[in-house]
């Protein structure tokens, strides 16, 4: 097997989202809110979701300055597109797709599989599953921070 | 500077490809790589001298005695200590720390007294104390730092007035890479009434350390780190102090008689060793201090502070990189961050080039917070680095700027 290429973690539309981030913002209408942390680079995430019935109707994140690595920032905001307008349960299905990506699975669906690369990059996979992980705490309605260390996926 | 091409082929892990380029440790100040003299020394101790210590009558148990006790010498004569009985063996720095507050400190911590500790301090020289002034409903003093990041001597004066019980700073800060004046520091706190705890975890591998020079009253220290195994370390102490604390673990080894509801306590240092020791650690500590004393504390001193110069140069003339620490009074610690690439970012890049450096908050949030910075890259030197290594790791980072676009902030 050839070693993995940079180009591959970092591809051009996750260069774009940490650049770029979507949804990053404070959501003031949010109705459920988590937080996320990486013990191991120190980095958090504020995830705050707007949910009506059973749809995410709106969600934004912010990460402390200078907290966000490229991947954690970019996966946080792919994310937040990737799941507004759905439903909770669908929510759930898309972050075990992701998870199972990861763990050296297929890809997700859409422009997740952008994250396909992480794979071979054992040491960031966390950091692609922080904002995820924030997700399921505030749809859980989880008011205890959650972090990477806590989940058992690894 | 070192003849590191003499030096590298003493080390089998430098042997190691990392995706076909030449392996470049510059994360030295989280654990160095081990010289084939310390592996030799600990199979060798296995394969011929191996029994338990301090309680065989037979010649197989008084020479493994003898190789324990010979690397407690080697560790007193290394930081001159006052004397042999000084040196007590623990898993490191960080029992080390410990180990003080759980005894001289819960002896004599009290309500409404203070312990002063600094902005610079690892977790591991914060957290102990943290837990002994709960415990005891104590304050602890966090002195400030300077902008150039040093200990402000100002606020150190300040923190004295409340006549601390304890001192506690680093000789050599992990995350700036600071040398602070251990001496005059420890004089201060000494007029002030306090004793002082120096952390020398990145001191004792890099720098002659005098600690009756620096009239401190413990001095702990990690061998991981200055070519010794894993789990090798040292507390060491004023044996009158020594004298007077209670004892740590209890158990074996640590007793001098045992009665059905007390018992007396062993002669210093082995009062605080309870329990079979860690003797391959030991044995391989010594060995890695008899590799360093051949190579001479000043002449590594003087090669790594020519590596961490020539870094701070080459690094600071890329744009959009920041350089942390003092300009001068500095060990091999390199600090820096590179516009908005974050350094967790930066350490994956370097790694696909082989460069090792360390990313994050270095067991140093608070100072982290007074940086301003969630997390900074670390390169940092020992004896086998050479310029070549720094070439690559500022080819490396100059990479990771072309690949993020960086935007100098």
């Amino acid at each position: 097997m050839s070693p993995p290429d940079l180009g591959d973690l970092y591809q051009q539309v996750i260069l774009d989202h940490n650049r770029n981030p979507r949804n990053f913002k404070r959501l003031e209408t949010a109705n459920r809110k988590a937080e996320g942390n990486n013990p191991l680079c120190g980095d958090r995430i504020q995830l705050y979701v707007r949910v009506d019935g059973d749809t995410i109707s709106d969600i934004g994140f912010q990460m402390p300055q200078g907290s966000g690595c490229a991947i954690s920032k970019a996966s946080a905001s792919l994310m937040t597109d990737a799941v507004k307008g759905k439903t909770a349960a669908a929510a759930e299905t898309l972050f075990q797709a992701f998870r199972d990506m990861l763990a050296g699975g297929k890809n997700a669906p859409g422009k997740l599989a952008a994250f396909s690369g992480v794979r071979a990059f054992p040491s960031r996979i966390k950091c692609a599953n922080l904002a995820w992980h924030a997700l399921h705490a505030a749809l859980q309605n989880s008011d205890e921070p959650v972090t990477t260390e806590s989940a058992r996926d690894f | 500077m070192l003849d590191v091409a003499k030096i590298r082929p003493d080390f089998p892990i430098l042997e190691r490809k990392e995706n076909s380029k030449r392996l470049v440790y510059l994360d030295n100040a989280a654990t160095s790589q081990k010289p084939r003299k310390v592996l030799d020394a600990i199979q060798h101790y296995y394969s011929f001298h191996n029994a338990n210590v301090h309680r065989g009558a037979y010649a197989l148990a008084v020479e493994a005695t003898d190789a324990y006790e010979a690397a407690r010498t080697a560790v007193a004569r290394f930081v001159h200590a006052w004397a042999r009985e000084a040196v007590v063996f623990t898993r490191g720095t960080t029992e080390s720390i410990n180990l003080v507050a759980a005894t001289w400190g819960r002896a004599n911590v009290r309500r409404g007294d203070t312990v002063v500790v600094t902005a610079m301090d690892h977790h591991s020289n914060i957290v102990p104390w943290q837990i002994l002034c709960q415990e005891k409903g104590a304050t602890l003093r966090m002195v400030e730092i300077t902008e150039d990041g040093r200990i402000d001597l100002i606020d150190y004066g300040r923190a004295l007035e409340s006549r601390p019980r304890i001192v506690a700073f680093p000789y050599v800060s992990n995350s700036l890479g600071t040398v602070n004046p251990a001496a005059q520091l420890s004089k201060l706190a000494h007029a002030a009434g306090a004793v002082t705890v120096v952390d020398g975890a990145q001191s004792t591998p890099h720098l002659r350390v005098d600690v009756q020079g620096i009239d401190c009253d413990f001095y702990a220290l990690s061998g991981h780190k200055m070519l010794g195994p894993m789990g090798s370390g040292a507390l060491i102490a004023k044996p009158a102090l020594l004298e007077e604390m209670p004892p740590y673990h209890g158990g074996g080894e640590m007793i001098e008689r045992v009665w059905d509801d007390r018992s007396t306590w062993n002669k210093i240092p082995h009062k605080f060793e309870g329990g079979t020791p860690n003797v391959e650690a030991a044995v391989g500590l010594g060995a890695a201090i008899g590799y360093l004393e051949q190579l001479g504390l000043d002449n590594v001193s003087a090669h790594e502070q020519e590596l961490a110069r020539l870094a701070v140069e080459r690094l600071g003339q890329i744009e959009g990189v920041t350089v942390y620490g003092p300009r001068d009074h500095r060990a091999g610690v390199v600090p820096f961050t590179y516009g908005d690439v974050h350094p967790h970012d930066l350490a994956t890049i370097l790694d696909k080039d082989g460069v090792c450096i360390r990313a994050g908050h270095h067991c140093t949030q608070p100072l982290m917070r007074r940086l301003g910075v969630a997390a900074t890259a670390r390169a940092s030197f020992y004896i086998y680095n050479d310029v070549d290594d720094i070439d690559a790791l500022v080819a490396a980072v100059r990479k990771a700027g072309e690949l993020f676009g960086v935007l100098a902030s």
